[in-house]
């Protein structure tokens, strides 16, 4: 097992090494000189090409890369074109409100989800499954953002509950955090809990018809105890991989989400960035963003030989 | 007065509800009496509704069409089919307990073998953890399982099929059931493998005291195990008797037809199955109106084709449905 892990972290240095490259890329040969942004409208063709010296960009492209490899090593990703900070320092500033909403989110989706597809599956059929196969429908089809738009007409300004827009910081105030993201979390995480629970009503209802689900019922289990302990267990692997695919997914609806609850978080500092060109923040999100991918992959494919004894290394 | 049985099923009907109409019956009629310590094989082709009726002893029918439609499933004189769902789970694995054809599927993948035992245990006598992976490891012992401390941790997809079917074994009288259904448990495996688990199953029936309802294809394994015969087509019983009786004067035409369709012993085809009988069993939402067997059967007159022929005695403890057979009085 732990040779195995060793292994899979070092296969991800090849998707790593892949991303730096096409962000650096993406850097020199986008359109427009970073250096002329920089230098900004009234400057000099000699101002350009001295900023062009101090950042490295008249040397060769090889040369450049390997340099900028090496600052990203020691963990320098750059200053921000248009704050003249460090992009490290600007994300981890924006980390907290995004962390918290996408793993709200995923609680929300986990805990809705689960028990809605293994209760649909059980009784497939009834009155029950099909109400929430419905829904799920509906949810999916939604796009987040009338459902975010929705909710802050109906439930905020309508009548007065919950904070309409923002974020507090849960070290400030952690009344005023919780209250900032219930409206967002329900947005964001309705499209999530539509697919997962369509996903475990799938794979449940594809287990309860296996032959061992009809053993533990003849041993006089409890119906809770086959469907969570035998069923849910088994089923388990393609759930996991979803909840994965949910995280992985999850990025693209936090930029939007940010946008409509204004959250000052990485979606809003990316949006900015990219409407402002400042390439080195960019950079550092993607890089980071890419980091969290290939953790969340390696964290996934590690939980699936905890799930199934019969995935072996 | 005569000891009351411990198991008994009176006129038990299993039907498979449908989207429009009448339910489709599966099992028709079907009455059997199980004696403490004795052995019952239910022989049949594949299709006539063995394993239904094992299943609705248990009330496991497949959800959600299956169901008991008539009838009693008396264990020591109550009635099963009107148990609450908590009570049949008193019943399940504790009282009357069931093991399956496929050992390569009965078994949870992502459990171990001790824990799939002892669960079992801890569910039906409360003991704690400890002393249920006890009894499984006991258990273990019994069904002759080599190295049973080891194999207590391990999980199914490392044991052989032969091994597997001793774990369900051990599974099922992990807290001695009174009543052990079997249903085929050596089909799917070797021949020799065959003959262990049925020793196995002799022995222990010998040491616990339990009765067993053996369901099978093979007549071989009836001579060997059975006390008593019974023998199902198209969902009714069309004979049963002693194995004595069954084997030296087979009555129904379909029994005979099975005797000969099976392999003398010693020529080596031994597992050839029953299916050697010139037709097939009739699907269940076409059954003929007289004897099911009818359209197979030689004999067949105009009458068997129209009249269901009725279970008629013939002596003894031996009875049989057909007009050919006891009937000619009716
Ligand atoms: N879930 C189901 N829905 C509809 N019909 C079913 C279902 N399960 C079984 N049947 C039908 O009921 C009849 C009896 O089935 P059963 O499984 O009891 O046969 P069996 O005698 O055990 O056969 P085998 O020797 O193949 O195990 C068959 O004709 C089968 O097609
Ligand atoms: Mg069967």
């Amino acid at each position: 097992m732990g040779s195995y892990i060793a292994r899979r972290i070092l296969a991800t240095l090849p998707v790593l090494g892949v991303v730096a490259v096409i962000v650096f890329l993406l850097l020199r040969l986008s359109p427009g000189d970073p250096a002329a942004i920089i230098a900004g409208d009234h400057a000099t063709a000699d101002d350009i090409a001295q900023i062009r010296r101090e950042l490295g960009l008249d040397r060769p492209l090889l040369e450049q890369f390997i340099l900028w490899l090496g600052q990203l090593l020691s963990g320098d990703f750059g200053n921000s074109i248009y704050l003249d900070r460090p992009v490290l320092g600007l994300i981890a500033e924006r980390v907290e409100p995004t962390l918290a909403l996408s793993l709200t989110t995923m609680a929300f989706a986990i805990l809705l989800a689960i028990p809605a597809g293994v209760v649909a599956a059980w009784r497939a059929g009834s009155w029950v499954d099909q109400a929430f196969m419905a829904l799920s429908v509906l949810a999916f089809s939604v796009p987040v953002f009338l459902i975010g738009y929705g909710l802050v007409m109906g439930l905020s300004l309508g009548l007065d509950i919950l904070p309409v827009q923002g974020f507090v910081s849960l070290w400030d105030d952690p009344l005023g955090f919780a209250a900032h993201l219930v409206l967002p979390t329900v947005a964001l995480g309705l499209v999530y809990t539509a697919l997962l629970a369509r996903i475990t009503r799938a794979t449940m209802l594809e287990t309860l018809n296996e032959d061992f689900i009809r053993t533990a019922r003849a041993k006089g289990l409890a119906e809770p105890r086959v469907l969570i302990l035998h069923a849910l267990k088994n089923a388990s692997v393609p759930i996991v991989t979803t909840i994965g695919t949910g995280i992985a997914l999850l990025i693209g609806g936090v930029v939007v989400t940010e946008s409509v609850f204004a959250i000052p978080g990485i979606g809003r500092l990316t949006i900015d960035a990219v409407l402002q060109r400042d390439y080195p923040v960019i950079q550092g999100v993607i890089l980071v963003i890419a980091g969290i991918y290939v953790f969340v992959n390696l964290a996934i494919d590690l939980t699936y030989s905890l799930l199934d004894p019969r995935i072996r290394y | 007065m005569t000891e009351q049985p411990i198991l008994a099923l009176e006129g038990l009907r299993t039907e498979f509800a449908t989207g429009q109409g009448a339910p489709v019956v599966a099992v028709n009629d079907l009455s059997l009496t199980l004696k403490r310590g004795e052995t019952l094989c239910i022989v049949g082709e594949s299709g006539c509704g063995k394993s239904l009726t094992a299943l609705s002893i248990l009330r496991l029918l497949p959800r959600p069409y299956g169901r008991i439609g008539g009838g009693r499933v008396l264990l020591e004189g109550r009635d099963l089919a009107q148990a609450t769902d908590a009570e049949m789970r008193q019943i399940r694995g504790r009282a009357i307990s069931m093991i399956f054809q496929e050992p390569m599927t009965s078994l949870n993948p992502v459990l171990t073998i001790g824990r799939q035992i002892a669960e079992t245990v801890m569910v039906h006598e409360g003991l704690d953890w400890t002393a249920c992976m006890g009894r499984a490891l006991e258990m273990l012992r019994q069904v002759r399982i080599p190295e049973p401390e080891r194999r207590l941790h391990e999980y199914p997809h490392q044991l052989s099929g032969g091994m597997r079917q001793r774990v369900m074994i051990a599974m099922a009288l992990a807290c001695r059931p009174r009543v052990l259904l079997a249903d085929e448990p050596t089909t799917a495996l070797d021949v020799t493998i065959q003959a262990q688990i049925l020793d196995l199953v002799r022995d222990l029936q010998a040491e616990t005291g339990a009765a067993v309802i053996l369901i099978t294809h093979d007549l071989g394994v009836v001579a060997e195990m059975a006390d008593r015969v019974l023998v199902m087509y198209a969902g009714h019983k069309v004979e049963e008797g002693s194995v004595e009786e069954i084997f030296d004067a087979p009555a129904h035409p379909y029994t005979q037809g099975l005797m000969q369709a099976m392999p003398h012993l010693g020529s080596g085809e031994h597992r050839s199955r029953l299916n050697e009988i010139a037709g097939v069993v009739p699907a269940l939402n076409a059954r003929p109106p007289g004897c099911s067997f009818a359209p197979r059967c030689g004999l067949a007159t105009d009458r068997c084709r129209q009249e269901m022929p009725p279970l008629t005695g013939l002596g003894g403890t031996h009875m049989a449905a057909c007009w050919a057979a006891g009937g000619s009085q009716a």
